[in-house]
C-alpha cells in the first residue's frame, strides 16, 4: 500500500464517482460497495436520516450481484493505480464462499473485506458477526476458498468485540477492520413515525469516533493480526488517533460525503504529522499510544 | 459532465417574501457549464446540527454576471445558516450534479413548466434555456399564498406566467391542476417540480392526456454523486439514485401509483 488510507465500503461507490474531485490513485486502497452473490434491491426509501454529527443509513446492501461486478464494473476500475478491494457480504455461508471464490479469480483484486457486520439486512450480515462461533464458522469457510488477503469487518453491536476479533483471527483472517455502523434509530415526533423505512439503521459519522477508537484500541491489544480502524474519521488528526490506538491502516467513510477530497487531505495530513514529529514512517506511530 | 468542488463567493443573499432567500454566488473563474435540472451540494459551515451538505437546485446561471443563483426555502438549521451569509462570504459547493431536463423533440412545441412552492427553482433556468432555443414556454406556478409566489418578474422574461394560490390571494384559487389554462390549451410536454402530491397530480394529468412529462425529485440524499445509494426512487428498472440517475425522471419510468 502506498499509504494507510482507504475508503470505506458503501461510501465511495466504485471510486469513479469521485474521480472528478481527486486523483483516486493517490488513495491507499478503495474498498468498493458491498457485493453479494445475487442482485439485491436493498431496502425501501427512506433509507437515510441525518443525526447530530452523523447519519443513519439502511441501504441494505443494494448491489447488482458479483457476476455483474465482474462483467461490467471490474473491467472499468481494475487498472486504477491503487488497491481495489471488494467488500463481500451474504445471507448464508455458501453465499459468502461463492462470492469470495468468484472475486478471488480477479487478478487485480488483492484482498476482500468480509462483511459479517451489516446491520441492515434481515438474514445473514450482522448475524454472523455477533457470536464467536458463527463468525469463526463463516471466516474458516471463506478462508478455505479464498487464498489472498482476507480482512474481516467487525460489528460494534456486540458485548465484547475483542472476543469476536480473536475468534476471527483463530479462523484464519489476515486482518480485521472495525467498526461497521452502530445500530440506531431516529423518529419524526410530529408525524410520530420512524425516519427510516426499516425503523432502525446504522449510525456513522463523527459521532461514532470515540466508540470506534475505543474498540480499535481493545482489539489491537487482543489480536496479533493487523487492525484496520474506521468510524467517524473526518480529518488527518482523527486518522492519526486510530493509528496511535493500534490501527495499521484506516478507512474513511461518511466524511467523503461532506468533503469529497477528504482522503487526500488525510494522506497529506498524516505525512505532515510524521515530518513534524520526526517519524520516518507510519509504522513508527502504529500503537504508540502512551498510556502511562 | 465534469463535476467541480468550488469555493464560491456570495455576491448577493436577498430575503424574499415569505420564508425564502435568493442567493447569488460568483467566482473569479468562469463558472462551469450547468444544465437545467441539475443541482449543487452546498456545505453548511458553523452549524453544529448540520452534518451533511444540502442539495440545492440550480435556479439560474447568469453568464453575464458570472453568477449562480439558488432559491432556497428556510426549513431547518442548515438553510437558516445559509440565509445568514453575507456578501463576500465563501460557500463550498459541489456542482453540477445529477442529470438534467431533456429538451423537447421536434414535434413538441407547446411546453408547460409547472412549479409548486420552492419547486419553481429549476424552472427558471429551464424556461430560459427553452426561450433561448426559440420556444415560448408556459409557466404555471402554484403556491399556498401570494407571499409564496416567487421570482414572477424573472419568469415573465421567458414566457407567459399563470398562477394559483390555495387561498385565492393571487391568480386562480386552488391547485395547479385546477387551473383553467389546462383546459384551454393543449400541451405537448410538461416539466414539473414541487411537492410530491403536486407532482403526482401533474403526472396523473399528463398520463391521462397522453402528454410526455418529466418530474424533478427531491429525495433525502447524502453523497450527491451516486456513491451511498441512499436517495433511491422506485423505477421500472429497480431502485435508482435521485442524485445521479435523476433528479429528473420521465413519469413513464417511475412506479408511481397515479
Amino acid at each position: 500500500m502506498k499509504n494507510p488510507v482507504m475508503t470505506a465500503s458503501g461510501t465511495f461507490g466504485y471510486g469513479e464517482e469521485f474521480s472528478d474531485f481527486i486523483d483516486i490513485s493517490r488513495i491507499g486502497g478503495i474498498i468498493v460497495k458491498g457485493t453479494t452473490i445475487k442482485h439485491r434491491e436493498g431496502n425501501p426509501y427512506p433509507r437515510m436520516a441525518e443525526t447530530p454529527s452523523g447519519m443513519l443509513n439502511a441501504v441494505g446492501l443494494q448491489n447488482k450481484g458479483v457476476d455483474y461486478f465482474i462483467d461490467h464494473i471490474y473491467p472499468r476500475i481494475k487498472d486504477t493505480d491503487t488497491n481495489i478491494l471488494v467488500n463481500v457480504s451474504g445471507s448464508t455461508i455458501e453465499d459468502y464462499v461463492a462470492t469470495a471464490e468468484k472475486v478471488g479469480e480477479l487478478d487485480k483484486i488483492p484482498a476482500i473485506e468480509l462483511n459479517i457486520s451489516c446491520p441492515n439486512v434481515k438474514e445473514g450480515g450482522m448475524a454472523f458477526g455477533t457470536s464467536c462461533e458463527s463468525a469463526a464458522k463463516v471466516v474458516s469457510a471463506v478462508r478455505k476458498a479464498y487464498k489472498k488477503t482476507l480482512i474481516v469487518k467487525l460489528s460494534p453491536n456486540v458485548t465484547n468485540i475483542a472476543e469476536i476479533a480473536m475468534a476471527v483471527e483463530g479462523a484464519g483472517a489476515d486482518s480485521v477492520s472495525l467498526i461497521n455502523t452502530i445500530m440506531g434509530m431516529a423518529i419524526d415526533a410530529e408525524k410520530r413515525k420512524p425516519l427510516l423505512s426499516t425503523i432502525t439503521g446504522g449510525l456513522s459519522g463523527a459521532c461514532v469516533k470515540p466508540i470506534a477508537l475505543r474498540m480499535v484500541w481493545q482489539v489491537s491489544n487482543a489480536v496479533k493480526i493487523p487492525v484496520v480502524g474506521l468510524g467517524g474519521i473526518m480529518n488527518a488528526t482523527d486518522a492519526i488517533e486510530f493509528l496511535l490506538a493500534g490501527a495499521s491502516a484506516v478507512e474513511i467513510g461518511t466524511a467523503n460525503f461532506i468533503d469529497p477530497t477528504v482522503t487526500i487531505k488525510v494522506i497529506d495530513g498524516i505525512n505532515a504529522y510524521l515530518d513534524k514529529h520526526g517519524f520516518k514512517s507510519v509504522k513508527d506511530i502504529i500503537g504508540q499510544l502512551e498510556t502511562k | 459532465m465534469r463535476k467541480y468542488l468550488l469555493d464560491l463567493t456570495v455576491s448577493g443573499n436577498e430575503k424574499l417574501s415569505g420564508n425564502y432567500i435568493l442567493m447569488k454566488l460568483t467566482s473569479e473563474e468562469r463558472l462551469p457549464d450547468m444544465l437545467p435540472g441539475q443541482f449543487a451540494e452546498v456545505r453548511v459551515d458553523n452549524s453544529p446540527s448540520t452534518f451533511l451538505r444540502r442539495p440545492i437546485s440550480i435556479h439560474f446561471v447568469d453568464r453575464d454576471a458570472n453568477e449562480l443563483w439558488f432559491l432556497i426555502q428556510l426549513v431547518g438549521d442548515g438553510t437558516r445558516k445559509l440565509a445568514e451569509l453575507k456578501k463576500g462570504d465563501i460557500v463550498n459547493v459541489m456542482v453540477p450534479l445529477g442529470n438534467s431536463f431533456t429538451m423537447p423533440s421536434l414535434e413538441q412545441q407547446e411546453l408547460l413548466l409547472v412549479g409548486g412552492g420552492v419547486g419553481i427553482a429549476p424552472m427558471l433556468m429551464l424556461g430560459a434555456a427553452l426561450h433561448n432555443l426559440g420556444y415560448e414556454p408556459t409557466f404555471l406556478i402554484g403556491a399556498r399564498t401570494k407571499k409564496d409566489l416567487l421570482q414572477l418578474d424573472a419568469f415573465e422574461n421567458y414566457g407567459k406566467v399563470y398562477m394559483t394560490t390555495e387561498d385565492a390571494s393571487c391568480g386562480e384559487k386552488g391547485f395547479v391542476t385546477n387551473h383553467s389554462i389546462l383546459s384551454q390549451k393543449k400541451f405537448d410536454k410538461i416539466y414539473t417540480c414541487g411537492p410530491t402530491p403536486m407532482m403526482k397530480a401533474v403526472a396523473a394529468y399528463a398520463a391521462k392526456n397522453n402528454i410526455d412529462c418529466e418530474v424533478s425529485l427531491e429525495n433525502k440524499m447524502a453523497c450527491g454523486v451516486g456513491a451511498c445509494i441512499c436517495c433511491v426512487t422506485d423505477t421500472t428498472e429497480g431502485h435508482k439514485c435521485v442524485c445521479s440517475d435523476g433528479p429528473v425522471f420521465n413519469i413513464k419510468d417511475l412506479k408511481w401509483q397515479i
